[in-house]
């Protein structure tokens, strides 16, 4: 075939275009693309390549970073002058709202030193910054500017100030990509903050930029407006981050189910500098965190407890109801809190 | 010698041009209809240096811009040999195309290219794309006759500069 056509027509370039070569790479492309997805050597080839591409993102980034400096050295006085009144008033209610969580952190405190649980709520962060590069509008990743030698490894959580943005899934030597929670081939556990219902939210395939809560009971008590909060489990994003805040429900076709969809707290498309966080110290602990954040556990307990524990073992009541009477002295201080886990030891001990 | 050199400076300067502009971010807005340059700039080279723009090197160009966006090792190296082999099969009828067809034939080029991307984003289960998706052959066809003329122009001046 290939000969007759080159016979044929002269002006066809002599064999650069021939059938069998075209067959050859492209069978070649198919075959990389089948071992790529199958075992990822491209992450090891680009951990090879990663001082050429690099400065290619960096070059790439220069545009998007000389139009935003632009941007802020010629907006107006007035501009500036309201961005800083708005962020002095937002820095006054931060602060506080952390003072109110510095007596809450004691409290915290005081309360698991009762309970003699572990506690690690130091959390160290680094910050990095956006390479504003363009992977794939397909694929929702991003990537920043610190890598191995920064010190940042696979698995990091990244958030920004409004909540979780996402995870570090590879690490080059000064940059990073992550890819966002609205991935969808990413899944985060989480917790429902009204109710304290855990679920899986995961990036919704068909807008690119939502969480999804596929197959919820249809019985579960979920509302527009409820806020999702990582709940700790799996390890690897710690508990209490806000991931999102679930906007449209709907029953699946099989009606069986609910599905919500939920936008994500981060602002992903607009932050420009992220914090890693950094060496998570229990895995473990956060499930038991859960357990006693007061009014969800509150509402959730009873019932269950009701039906599991008592014929379960008898014997842990009276050890749990022991802490609230021994350290009595203590309990003066915080007056309500010894009568709630009293209460719910009652409700055991039934 | 010389000219050869100068020919293979503007040659790897597009090519490389191409591929930062291609990773370069646009508004979300206007994103996904972001031409595919490294295709246009290949087309052009397919057109007017098919000695320099073989299959074998647009396999290797494609794999290297694989490996840069880290996407999926051998799919750019497949788009680009398909269409790298349509331009240097159709190079003779192509080259002599007035603007308005070759402008067509670059739209319906990169058409088969979006096609042969949703292919492979079906097989790899990727999400399906939107629709703006299939806008983007008509950006690149829109801005496939500047480029022919600026790349025209450019290597005419090196010639001129060269004789």
């Amino acid at each position: 075939m290939a000969l007759a056509s080159g016979e044929n027509v002269p002006l066809f370039s002599e064999g650069t275009a021939s059938t069998l070569r075209l067959i050859a790479y492209l069978g070649f492309a198919v075959l990389t693309m089948i071992f790529d997805h199958r075992n990822s050597y491209l992450e090891r080839l680009r951990q090879l390549a990663g001082g050429m591409i690099e400065p290619l993102y960096r070059v790439a980034a220069l545009p998007s970073d000389i139009a935003r400096t632009v941007g802020t050295s010629i907006s107006s006085q007035q501009q500036l002058i309201d961005e800083n009144r708005e962020l002095r008033k937002s820095l006054t209610m931060a602060e506080a709202r952390l003072h109110r969580l510095d007596t809450l952190s004691a409290q915290n405190a005081r309360l698991q030193g009762l309970l003699e649980a572990q506690k690690s709520l130091g959390i160290s962060v680094h910050l990095a910054h956006l390479i504003n590069v363009d992977l794939d509008p397909s694929h929702r990743r991003i990537v920043l500017d610190a890598g191995r030698d920064q010190g940042v490894t696979i698995g990091q959580p990244v958030i920004d100030a409004h909540g979780v943005m996402g995870q570090i899934v590879e690490v080059l030597v000064n940059t990073s990509v992550a890819m966002l929670v609205t991935d969808p081939s990413h899944a985060i556990p989480v917790m429902i903050e009204r109710t304290g219902m855990r679920t899986i939210a995961v990036g919704n395939k068909q807008s690119g930029d939502l969480l999804e809560l596929a197959n919820i009971p249809t019985s579960a008590d979920v509302q527009v407006g409820d806020k999702l909060v990582t709940s700790g489990l799996g390890g690897r994003f710690p508990a209490g981050f806000p991931v999102g805040t679930i906007r449209d429900i709907s029953n699946d076709r099989s009606g069986m189910f609910a599905s919500a969809l939920a936008t994500p707290a981060a602002a992903l498309n607009t932050t420009s500098d992220v914090l890693l966080l950094q060496n998570l110290p229990e895995p473990m602990g956060p499930p038991a965190e859960n357990a006693g954040s007061g009014p969800p556990s509150q509402l959730a307990a009873p019932p269950g407890d009701s039906t599991e524990p008592p014929p379960a073992q008898p014997a842990a009541s009276p050890a749990l109801a022991t802490p609230p009477a021994s350290p009595g002295v203590n309990s003066q201080n915080s007056t309500n809190n010894p009568p709630a886990i009293d209460a719910t030891d009652q409700g055991r001990q039934r | 010698m010389n000219r050869a050199r100068a020919q293979s400076w503007l040659f790897a300067a597009t090519l490389i041009l191409a591929i930062v502009l291609q990773l370069m971010p646009l508004p979300a807005v206007i994103a996904p209809l972001k031409p595919y340059w490294l295709a246009l700039v290949l087309i052009y080279w397919g057109i007017e240096v098919p000695e320099r723009a073989t299959l074998g090197f647009a396999l290797l160009l494609g794999l290297a811009s694989d490996v840069l966006t880290g996407q999926l090792l051998g799919e750019q190296a497949m788009r680009l040999v398909m269409l790298t082999f349509i331009v240097l099969r159709f190079r003779a009828r192509l080259r002599f195309f007035p603007m308005w067809q070759q402008t067509l034939a670059v739209m319906a080029l990169l058409t088969n290219d979006r096609i042969v991307v949703a292919m492979i984003d079906g097989f790899a289960g990727r999400p399906t794309p939107p629709a703006q998706f299939w806008l983007a052959p008509a950006v690149g066809a829109a801005i496939w006759p500047f480029l022919f003329v600026l790349l025209d122009d450019l290597r005419a001046r090196l010639r001129a500069r060269d004789a």
